[in-house]
């Protein structure tokens, strides 16, 4: 029994609250001062030394020549588009195939021991080869070998690459996370009637995905740098399209531009996940000033 | 300024609340040196919500905690010093599940407290030994009974030698013969002259180790004293409903 703030209006903090929170508020203007102070200091050295050396103004022009930059921004971002499409084709594709694959792993059922044993060995294989290596092999070995009705498209052909190895990363991070889950936690799953499936859906996995978000996190971050990678196959996107303006004009703005391209979606990603999490973790823990 | 110089606790208008949800509504009490406040009500009335600000594990609205003789409600307070002094102990145990029992106790006592090792290992194994775990000092938590478990939280918080012992309900996920055991446990360290707050709805209990008593009711102790005066003889109507649904309930 709580009594409800029927008398809301008429509590006034103490005058001692009310000096706590004056001290509260002191306390933060006092460190954010410090933290902008320290950031200046820091940062500005950084920007005098970084302008005052030798070679600063051939590297300004050589780098970051902003008109040419922008002159060629349309062209990047069209190939762009390409990592874009193929992050959200393969990291959807991953997700499903990592989390099956996980789910194989961390069974227990007899019945699915062979798929198990394969899957152990497709992780194994597909962690250990360099992604580069992947994509050779398949983007330019599948068409050699000129199977009927197998499509001969780079573009697939690499996303399947870029598939098959980040199922490989992203099925053993989940599987981690599965295994991390507090036995604790299925045993009172199941005492209260829940199936071995309902309890991974609605016991096991959400934990677990919870506790890996940070490293799928990463692996996506990583997935949309990779796509680059595919570039090899001669696919144009954004990495493709800087290198050809980058060999007409021997200027090397255009991979700086890709590269601004790349940050802006990989950096908000990042703290937009960072904040999602924090929230649910706020809202689970009422553990307080911990 | 002290509020109460023989206290070891004072606790003026404490206020918290959740939201539009008062918790604890003016709450003021002392606890004297070696002696034990037992704190009694129903469920949700805040009891948990109070040791926890006790222990600086919740931010106050309002309101004065003193731990011996130093405010540690200020804002310049380092809460990690203050709990050097504060051993608590939680309903669900919170033993660390990947530790064994002797790394469960001794790690504050090497980590916060500066201890070696080995003076660590000697201190909690002679309390083992004394509450008859010592044959379970390299198991796991999830490998001993509930009230094992329990006891050993306790022995966690008494390696720290704490000023003050805060137990939040510590028999509630307890089976009556394990709540025994640790009851004894906490008969036992009261003999022995350690201070306590403890949270409780074992009204036996409450009137063996309590010398003041508390019933905590819409957010505020609505009548306190010896506890067998509030348990047998009390004087709020909203005690003695609280006692008679208690009564009922068969754990007087
Ligand atoms: N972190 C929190 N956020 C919001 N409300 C909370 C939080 N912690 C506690 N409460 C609310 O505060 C009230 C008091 O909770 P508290 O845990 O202190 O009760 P209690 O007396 O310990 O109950 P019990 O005897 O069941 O343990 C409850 O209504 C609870 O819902
Ligand atoms: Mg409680």
């Amino acid at each position: 029994m709580t009594a409800p703030i029927s008398g809301s209006e008429e509590w006034q903090p103490s005058d001692l609250e009310r000096n706590r929170r004056i001290e509260r508020r002191r306390k933060t203007r006092k460190n954010g001062f410090i933290a902008a102070i320290s950031s200046v200091l820091v940062l500005g050295t950084f920007a005098i030394v970084l302008v005052n050396s030798p070679g600063w103004l051939s590297l300004r022009d050589t780098f970051f020549k902003w008109a040419y930059g922008v002159e060629v921004l349309p062209k990047i971002i069209l190939g762009f588009t390409t990592n874009l499409t193929l992050t959200l084709v393969a990291g959807s594709s991953v997700a499903l195939l990592g989390l099956l694959l996980a789910l194989v792993r961390t069974s227990r059922s007899p019945a699915l021991t062979p798929f198990r044993f394969l899957a152990t060995i497709y992780v194994d294989v597909f962690r250990g080869i360099p992604m580069i290596l992947v994509i050779l092999l398949i983007g330019f070995g599948i068409p050699a070998l000129q199977i009927p009705g197998v499509t001969n498209e780079v573009l697939i052909l690499g996303t399947i690459a870029v598939i098959i190895t980040y199922t490989a990363y992203v099925a053993e991070v989940l599987r981690s996370g599965i295994l991390t889950v507090h036995p604790s936690q299925r045993a009172a799953a199941r005492s209260l009637g829940l199936s071995h499936f309902q309890t991974l859906r609605h016991v096991v996995l959400p934990q677990a995905i919870k506790r890996v978000t940070p490293p799928l996190l990463n692996d996506l971050v990583a997935l949309i740098k990779d796509t680059g990678l595919i570039s090899i196959l001669g696919v144009t996107d954004a990495v493709r399209a800087a290198q050809i303006q980058t060999a007409k004009s021997f200027n090397y703005t255009p991979y700086v531009m890709a590269a601004l391209l790349f940050l802006a979606v990989t950096i908000p990603l990042t703290r937009y996940t960072d904040r999602i999490l924090r929230r649910s973790m706020e809202r689970q823990n009422s553990q307080g000033l911990t | 300024m002290s509020l109460s110089t023989s206290a070891l606790l004072s606790v003026r208008d404490l206020r918290k609340s959740f939201g539009s949800e008062l918790v604890l509504d003016g709450i003021s009490f002392d606890v004297p040196v070696h002696s034990a406040t037992v704190f009694i009500g129903s469920s949700g009335s805040g009891k948990s919500t109070l040791l926890r600000a006790l222990n600086l594990l919740e931010q106050v609205d309002d309101g004065v905690i003193e731990l011996d003789g130093e405010e540690i409600t200020a804002v310049a307070v380092d809460s990690d010093q203050v709990r050097r002094k504060l051993g608590m102990v939680f309903q669900a145990f919170n033993l660390f599940p990947h530790m064994n029992v002797l790394e469960n106790i001794t790690l504050s006592p090497i980590k916060v407290h500066g201890l070696t090792r080995d003076e660590a290992n000697e201190r909690a194994l002679a309390l083992l030994d004394r509450f008859g775990l010592r044959e379970k000092a390299d198991q796991y938590p999830d490998r001993l009974s509930g009230g094992q478990q329990q006891r050993v939280a306790i022995i966690r918080a008494l390696a720290r030698n704490p000023k003050l012992l805060l137990l939040d309900e510590i028999t509630s996920a307890l089976d009556p013969v394990l709540v025994n055991e640790v009851l004894l446990t906490v008969r036992e360290l009261k003999e022995e002259g350690m201070t306590m707050v403890i949270a409780t709805h074992e009204m036996g209990f409450a009137k063996q180790v309590a010398d003041q008593l508390c019933y905590l009711h819409g957010g505020k102790i609505l009548e306190s004293g010896l506890a067998a005066d509030v348990i047998d003889r009390p004087i709020r109507p909203e005690t003695r409903e609280f006692l008679a649904r208690v009564h009922s309930a068969g754990r007087l």
